[in-house]
């Protein structure tokens, strides 16, 4: 009796973790799909006809027409990977929103990259070369004031030593 | 050699947008030209490919299901094929561009088209021809030359016949 209870339990585990690990997001096969996941396919893709409008956006007879075969491909049980790859099939990459990650799409990912690292670059180098030049700067600057006011002695101080010459002779 | 490297790397970002910049700029492929070379699979399964057509006048339409001006002229371009089939040396292919298949069958359906015509697969066909929309069509000689280019739909099949008749011994 104990061991058959304990085998329902195995049993029950096995089922619910198994259960625990299908993908919840994958449609039953034969449901009809809502709009909602038409759309959440359709907005990753673009129709070369109306250019910079994505699918899920778009109100031309081309894009309902597309829509209506991400319709029919869900209710056939594909993930959204095989309707996309099955677009760019039929029309090629550029009817994908984010551009695949190989040959020269690759210049669209890199170049910005490379822009930023290189500006970061740039700053740190410009920092360090401040950093440098301004101590060199102050000192030239003090030594400056210092020439000058030994060339120059203040006024009211040439006044002083005036009026004490004038009263050590008197 | 740090300042060659930021330069050399400018030169070349700004040479890709400049490349990028000319391609979106070109036009069709125009009167004068050789035709692309293209392979066109129809909707029956034959395959065509175009060089293999030297000694031929070829037509090569480009139209759509969704496309509403294709309409008019799709009756024409049928009323074409069948006036010159006896002579074949004319051949008339069909490239449906960005469309869906069960649409594009309806359409040739609707308007009982017999002559080839098969979808622009990844787009490749109107791409190599720089289409600028739909309907377009191109007249190429029997040299591979583009004698004509018709951008917008034909008005009659008379207006066909005065592009082809001029490149056949008649």
């Amino acid at each position: 009796m104990i061991n058959h209870t304990k085998r329902f339990l195995w049993l029950l585990t096995s089922v619910l973790i198994l259960a625990a690990l299908i993908p919840g997001s994958t449609l039953a096969q034969g449901s009809y799909p809502t709009d909602d996941d038409v759309n959440a396919v359709a907005k990753q893709l673009y129709c070369p006809v109306c250019e910079n409008i994505p699918l899920d956006a778009c109100g031309t007879t081309a894009c309902e027409q597309w829509r209506g075969i991400i319709r029919d491909k869900l209710s056939e049980g594909w993930t959204e990977d095989q309707i996309k790859d099955y677009f760019v099939d039929q029309y090629g990459d550029r009817v994908l929103a984010e551009p695949p990650k190989r040959g020269f799409n690759l210049v669209v990912y890199l170049v910005p990259l490379l822009v930023f690292v290189g500006g970061f670059i740039l700053l740190i180098l410009a920092f360090q070369r401040w950093r440098t030049a301004e101590p060199e700067v102050r000192s030239r600057k003090n030594a400056k004031r210092a020439a000058e006011s030994r060339k120059a002695p203040d006024e009211y101080i040439s006044r002083v030593e005036e009026e004490l010459n004038k009263r050590s002779k008197g | 050699m740090k300042k060659l490297l930021l330069w050399g790397g400018l030169a070349l970002l700004l040479m890709v947008l400049v490349v990028g910049l000319i391609q979106s700029q070109q036009g069709q492929v125009g009167q004068g030209e050789m035709a692309p070379d293209f392979e066109l699979k129809s909707f029956s399964g034959e395959t065509y490919q175009i060089s293999d057509f030297r000694g031929s006048v070829i037509v090569v339409n480009f139209w759509a299901s969704w496309c509403e001006s294709c309409k008019p002229e799709a009756a024409d371009l049928e009323a074409a094929h069948q006036y010159y089939q006896p002579r074949g040396d004319v051949l008339f292919l069909g490239v449906d561009y960005v469309d869906t298949e069960p649409e594009a069958l309806a359409y040739l359906e609707e308007f009982q088209v017999t002559y080839p015509n098969g979808p622009d697969l990844r787009t490749k066909i109107s791409q190599a021809f720089r289409i600028t929309g739909v309907p377009e069509t191109y007249i190429i000689d029997q040299d591979g030359v583009i004698v004509y280019v018709r951008v917008g739909p034909f008005r009659s099949l008379e207006e066909i016949k005065s592009f082809i008749d001029p490149l056949l011994d008649l």
